[in-house]
């Protein structure tokens, strides 16, 4: 692992430069070693595909203890002690998280253009996309968005050339080699192939959000009645 | 109370922001920036992290319910208390029912507007700061609109002190100012410190030369995420592509165009463009008053010295606060 600076308040711990389940699995482990009790003047610390960023507040970091020409040097030796030696409340099982999905027709727009690119009727297409598990390497790009690892290589299909102006809460999305849902309604390129009547934001709970990194995911096929019956449950 | 009698064209409440939870995509925002924010706090005797009112381009008209001290700091407005000048950097004593009138952007861009005690808007995930991208926040999760009533908190002790010392004097605002972009070393005008990002090296020699060389014209693509600068093209050599990283406000990331964009704290939590520098945290408030057209030019520190800028500007801060607390008391 390598310390590098991130800007005068923040540092990059990085684990490597490709996407790996090796690489994720140290991820998680420095993020939670590092999140789960906060060393002394630091004030966040995110997690992403390579990389864990953490965030500092220099004049604390200073009142800690740190000579004040020696900041960054102190902070990484800190880092290193902890990630040597994480607190006990650091392991997590990874939470395995179901997610209810309508596939196609209104949910669903581009569920026909992903078959067509991967040469499948759409049926097969939800089949695969529902049978494969998912891991959660990241959330990010919007509150509570995850970016998932794990998509089957036949569903790959390109972004739209013209982005939607407006893509609906919920909406379950390929982009590429990545899946995704939305959890607000904001402009966006991927293929929308259904939709989850679940709320992936929840600013009202601790933590704010259905999905953390680490999660592994599933999809589960169901049909706009029990769509409609998952929205009057959570109203 | 306040009245929101003209909304002006993006004004929001905001406070020091929402730490903790970048971990699940939720931006830091806040005070775009901060430090202007935490000084016109103190001036009206408040906590450093009380609610205020961030003010865009052209101001709102807010009408005041009960007497109250205010103070602003940032771009100028050109502002007026019932008619009358408001000056800027100390408390001001506005009365029952006064109108204050923030015009259009003279120099700068934006400015913040402390109110003695803090707005009272609720706390969502530890912040009063309007968060648009996922409507929380602030007064209900976005801008102010015209009709809007903002409750406050009342003023506080030192507030109360001041207010009625001024009352006593018969005058409007205090004789003392503090004036944020006085404290710490600043940089001079049209200049910003910075550091070499993580991603420098990918840079091709001319780019990394015209970096630190270029006047960088500042261009209409600017909101509370970033603003994106105009100049020489900055290209990689070779050409790679990065897999997702967390960012940091300050950061200049360079997308394809090769045209820097500087991060400011509404960014997103993560983002996949080469990063080939990383803004000074004193100098990033400058990013905030850059108008469409005007230059600025980066001037390359080493990351020990942005460090001990950071802590001068603290000590100073430190200082006022010590000051105000004997002037008040």
């Amino acid at each position: 692992m390598q310390i590098t600076p991130l800007g005068d308040s923040a540092l990059m711990l990085v684990f490597g430069d490709w996407i790996n389940e090796s690489i994720h699995r140290q991820v998680q482990t420095a993020w939670r070693a590092l999140a789960a009790e906060p060393l002394p003047g630091v004030s966040e610390v995110a997690p992403a595909y390579t990389t864990v960023t953490v965030f500092y507040d220099v004049r604390r970091v200073v009142e800690a203890g740190a000579p004040e020409n020696e900041i960054v040097n102190w902070l990484s030796a800190r880092v290193r002690e902890r990630l040597k030696d994480p607190p006990k409340s650091a392991k997590v099982k990874p939470r395995h998280v179901e997610i209810p999905v309508c596939y196609g027709g209104e949910y669903g727009p581009d569920l026909g253009r992903v078959a067509a690119q991967a040469k499948l009727f759409p049926d097969e297409v939800v089949k695969r996309h529902s049978r494969a598990s998912y891991r959660v390497h990241l959330i990010g790009f919007a509150p509570g968005f995850p970016y998932l690892g794990g998509l089957p290589k036949e569903l790959v299909t390109p972004r739209h050339a013209k982005p939607r102006m407006s893509v609906p809460v919920g909406s379950v999305a390929i982009g590429g080699e990545q899946t995704g849902i939305y959890p607000q309604s904001t402009p966006g390129g991927w293929n929308l192939i259904g939709r989850t009547p679940l709320r992936l934001f929840r600013p009202e709970q601790n933590p704010p959000v259905l999905l953390q990194a680490g999660d592994e995911v599933t999809f589960k096929p169901i049909t706009p009645a029990e769509f409609a019956q998952w929205q009057e449950v959570r109203a | 109370m306040i009245r929101v009698l003209k909304p002006g064209l993006l004004t929001t409440v905001q406070d020091l922001g929402r730490p903790g939870y970048q971990q699940y995509g939720v931006a830091v925002g806040g005070a775009l920036d901060a430090f202007a924010a935490r000084v016109a706090n103190l001036v009206v005797g408040n906590d450093e992290n009380a609610a205020l009112i961030e003010i865009a381009q052209t101001g709102p008209e807010l009408q005041f319910e009960r007497e109250t001290l205010v103070a602003w700091n940032g771009g100028d407005f050109e502002p007026t208390i019932g008619g009358e000048p408001l000056p800027r950097d100390r408390a001001v004593r506005v009365a029952a029912g006064e109108k204050l009138v923030f015009g259009v952007a003279r120099a700068g861009l934006r400015a913040w507007l402390a109110v003695a005690g803090g707005i009272d808007v609720p706390l969502v995930m530890g912040s009063r700061s309007t968060y648009r991208r996922a409507g929380i926040g602030g007064h209900e999760g976005r801008p102010l609109a015209a009709g809007d009533v903002l409750p406050c908190y009342g003023p506080g002790e030192r507030s109360a002190a001041v207010l009625a010392s001024l009352k006593v004097r018969g005058q409007r605002g205090t004789v003392w100012t503090v004036r944020p972009e006085t404290l710490g070393q600043p940089a001079p005008a049209g200049v910003v410190r910075a550091m070499c990002g993580p991603e420098w090296d990918w840079f091709a020699a001319e780019a990394q030369k015209a970096f630190f060389a270029s006047a960088w014209e500042a261009t209409r693509e600017a909101d509370r995420m970033g603003v994106r600068l105009h100049g020489p093209e900055l290209l990689l050599a070779p050409p790679r592509e990065m897999i997702s990283a967390a960012v940091n406000t300050g950061l200049v990331q360079v997308p394809p165009s090769g045209q820097p964009i500087v991060l400011l704290p509404s960014r997103q939590s993560v983002g996949g463009y080469p990063r080939i520098a990383a803004v000074a945290a004193v100098d990033i408030g400058r990013f905030t008053q850059l108008r469409p057209g005007e230059k600025v030019t980066f001037s390359r520190i080493p990351l020990v010295v942005a460090l001990d800028l950071q802590l001068k500007r603290e000590r100073d801060l430190t200082r006022v606060r010590l000051g105000l607390a004997r002037l008040a008391g």
